[in-house]
């Protein structure tokens, strides 16, 4: 069987976590940030899939892992847009350069 | 604590606790309340206490002379650190203490009746009546202390209440200093009583009074063969402990050189300096050489002579310096210097006497006489500060018919110390001139000539004061209505009738009867012939005194032209006051403060400044990381935990 191996999960879910993080540090742009911090939830939810399936194959943790991290991801999607709204209301921008105020 | 060892019946012993309780009820009422009191009732609140206080002391004075008591005590545990240590507190009674009881109580009771009429109007009067109370209370505690420790505690107390009372006008700058001053010098002493206390309890294995002297005086016990066997610089332990706790008896009496708080101890009241600083707490290192006389003869004789030698140079010191002073406060503090070094002589020429008792029984009586015409002259002195508004001897002249009464009271008081037969000081004096003349000529001779200098001196306060010119009396009638035309209101009279009545008759008691150091009856006598020099030189003083006071002349300046330089020094206290500057300032301040205050400065606080800087530098260096951007936040997250990876691979693989 020409299966894919456990191998190329992981080399795609690590690209797509750094792909995140940079994304995360180089992007000025929240809505862009806060779709980079998406792009690394998913690379972890591969990778729970990937090490259920290959690992603990009659298992089914890894799964619900990934649903329970999906509805966080939505929960806090809805929250940051909420927040970067009214950032925006506030100081006419979504840069991230501009919103420094929380260190007060 | 274990119940007060005294029967229900002994009403000798419960009358001595009330009488300490009194004032310090009094204190206690008149500082937590006093403020609020109307009018001067905090003043009589006080003068009934103590009048209550004095009543029972005569009545313990009577039970105790009349029924051939010797000693008396009770005491209970106060601070038990463990089973069998503890540190006691109680009264004890005895021939001294109960004398001394009477003088304080009685010296105390004159002063708060006085202060009635002085100290009327003061804005703190219930304050001062509450620190006289405080004064009382510690005064009587450390008479009837029955062990060191407990004397030691009351001894401070008393160092204090005279600290507060001297610092009384705390407006002024010079009142503050001597009180401060006052307390330095007698705590520095103190410092050599502490060390002598431990000495001395350590080596015969107790604090309390009665057992440390039946141990320390007899020569078959093993406490004293230690005491005497361990030595320091070839003086045995004993003997050191005895001078350690003699200095500070010297530095509460103003002994030489410890002497020099005394005088400026006179910005305080005038009541004040009566009864602390002329009649009661200054006698207290006279005191506790009578209390602790039996080991002080029978085992330390040098020790004795070093008290000795100090009164007798005191004596004669102080009273060199009396006769040029011009503040007649001043005079009197070195006259009561000078007389306390007559009680110490009197009790320092006890050493190798066969008659020790001699000069012990000299002293006590002396101490007796002295608190009665010393309180007399000091309120004499109150009444005519009152009418002259100054304490400078040039202020004054002429004041015997504005102040009768004064005058003659102050005239009996300066008979008195001059010891003109028959008033109390000759009697007194006599009896220690006698027995310096059994053992020591030279401390005879110099007491011959502190008795004709003090004659002498107090008779140029008497003429200065009284007569020598015509009276300059301030009539500023709008501050002073109630004391400038006449002379104060009966309070302020009645305790200088009955002090000069006591001056006059003291002399007659038979102390000799009362107060000795074995237990039995000793008779006084005078002796004519030796009365002849002591009396005829001090005449001779008053003449001189009256030759050149009693009206204006030129004679004291020529008389002080003729000592020359000699005048200048005795003016200037031959200059121990710049000595002790010299001392603490040229050297101890610069050659060990100096350096003291460069390390506590450079290393000390240096080391806490490095530290404190070093964080704030710190801090200002790694603030700028806080920026409040997410996104340095995040690289910083993300390096730190690449950092941590590597070196988990590292290490783990």
């Amino acid at each position: 069987m020409n299966e894919v191996p456990l191998n190329h999960f992981l080399i795609v879910s690590t690209a797509l976590f750094f792909i995140g993080v940079f994304g995360f540090l180089s992007r000025r742009n929240l809505v862009t940030i806060l779709m980079s911090v998406e792009l690394i939830l998913n690379s972890v939810n591969i990778n729970f899939i990937a090490f259920n399936e290959y690992l603990w194959p009659g298992k089914m943790d890894g799964l619900y892992f990934t649903l329970f991290i999906i509805a966080i991801a939505a929960a806090e999607a809805a929250v940051a847009i909420a927040i970067i709204i009214h950032l925006y209301r506030h100081y006419r921008s979504i840069d991230a350069e501009d919103t420094d105020t929380l260190r007060f | 604590m274990d119940s007060i060892n005294i029967t229900p019946g002994d009403t000798l012993l419960v009358n001595a606790y009330f009488i300490v309780l009194l004032p310090l009820f009094s204190f206690l009422v008149l500082g937590f309340f006093g403020k609020k009191m109307p009018g001067s009732s905090s003043g009589w609140l006080g003068t009934v206490s103590l009048a209550t206080a004095a009543f029972l002391a005569c009545t313990v004075a009577l039970d105790f002379f009349t029924t051939d008591k010797r000693y008396v005590d009770s005491k209970f545990s106060w601070l038990e650190f463990a089973n069998g240590l503890s540190i006691d507190m109680g009264v004890l009674l005895d021939p001294i203490s109960v004398m001394m009881l009477v003088v304080v109580t009685f010296i105390s009771l004159m002063v708060h009746l006085y202060s009635l009429g002085y100290m009327k109007g003061e804005e703190r009067f219930s304050t001062y009546y509450a620190y006289l109370g405080l004064f009382t209370f510690s005064m009587l505690g450390l008479v009837l202390s029955v062990n060191l420790f407990q004397i030691y505690i009351f001894w401070e107390l008393v160092g204090v209440s005279s600290f507060l009372l001297i610092g009384y006008y705390y407006d002024r700058a010079s009142a503050i200093a001597a009180a401060k001053k006052a307390f330095i010098v007698t705590r520095f002493a103190d410092l050599g009583f502490l060390i002598g206390i431990l000495v001395l309890s350590n080596t015969s294995g107790t604090l309390d009074f009665k057992t440390m002297i039946s141990t320390l005086s007899d020569p078959t016990s093993e406490g004293l063969r230690n005491a005497a066997a361990g030595s320091f610089l070839g003086i045995s332990a004993l003997t050191w402990g005895l001078l350690l706790v003699f200095m500070g008896g010297a530095g509460k009496s103003a002994m030489f050189p410890l002497h020099i708080w005394l005088p400026d101890a006179m910005e305080g009241p005038t009541p004040v300096s009566a009864l602390i600083h002329a009649a009661t707490m200054v006698v207290a290192g006279v005191y506790l050489v009578a209390r602790l006389f039996g080991i002080f003869v029978m085992s330390a004789p040098a020790a004795l002579e070093v008290v000795a030698w100090t009164g007798a140079i005191s004596s004669l010191f102080a009273a060199v310096i009396a006769c040029t002073q011009t503040d007649i406060k001043r005079v009197l503090a070195y006259s009561t210097m000078s007389q306390i070094g007559y009680m110490m002589f009197a009790l320092g020429v006890s050493a190798g006497s066969d008659q020790p008792t001699h000069g012990f029984t000299a002293a006590n009586f002396h101490l007796f006489t002295h608190a009665m015409f010393k309180a007399l002259l000091f309120l004499g002195a109150g009444m005519v500060i009152h009418a002259v508004h100054s304490n400078e001897l040039s202020a004054m002249g002429g004041l015997r018919k504005k102040l009768p009464l004064t005058h003659i009271t102050f005239l009996i008081a300066c008979l008195a110390i001059a010891g003109i037969p028959p008033f109390a000081g000759f009697f007194s004096k006599e009896a220690i001139l006698h027995a310096a003349s059994e053992t020591h000529p030279a401390i005879y001779w110099m007491g011959i000539v502190t008795a004709a200098l003090t004659a002498f001196y107090m008779f140029r306060l008497y003429f200065g004061i009284f007569w020598n010119g015509k009276a300059k009396l301030h009539h500023d009638q709008h501050n002073h209505h109630d004391h400038s035309g006449h002379e104060g209101d009966v309070f302020q009279k009645t305790p200088l009738v009955v002090l000069a009545m006591a001056s006059i008759a003291a002399g007659f008691i038979p102390f000799g009867h009362f107060v000795t150091s074995d237990g039995s009856s000793l008779e006084m006598h005078t002796d004519v012939m030796f009365s002849i020099l002591p009396v005829s030189l001090s005449v001779i003083g008053i003449l001189l005194a009256a030759r050149m006071y009693r009206t204006p002349s030129d004679l004291p300046e020529r008389m002080a032209g003729f000592f020359g330089s000699f005048f200048l020094a005795a003016k200037s206290k031959f200059y121990i006051d710049e000595v002790y500057l010299f001392i603490t300032r040229k050297i101890l301040f610069r050659l060990i403060g100096a350096p003291a205050a460069w390390v506590d400065r450079s290393i000390v606080d240096g080391a806490v400044n490095t530290l404190g800087v070093s964080a704030e530098v710190g801090a200002e260096s790694i603030s700028e990381l806080q920026s409040g951007k997410i996104q340095s936040y995040a690289g910083w997250f993300v390096a730190g935990t690449l950092v941590l990876i590597a070196l988990f691979i590292y290490f783990i693989h």
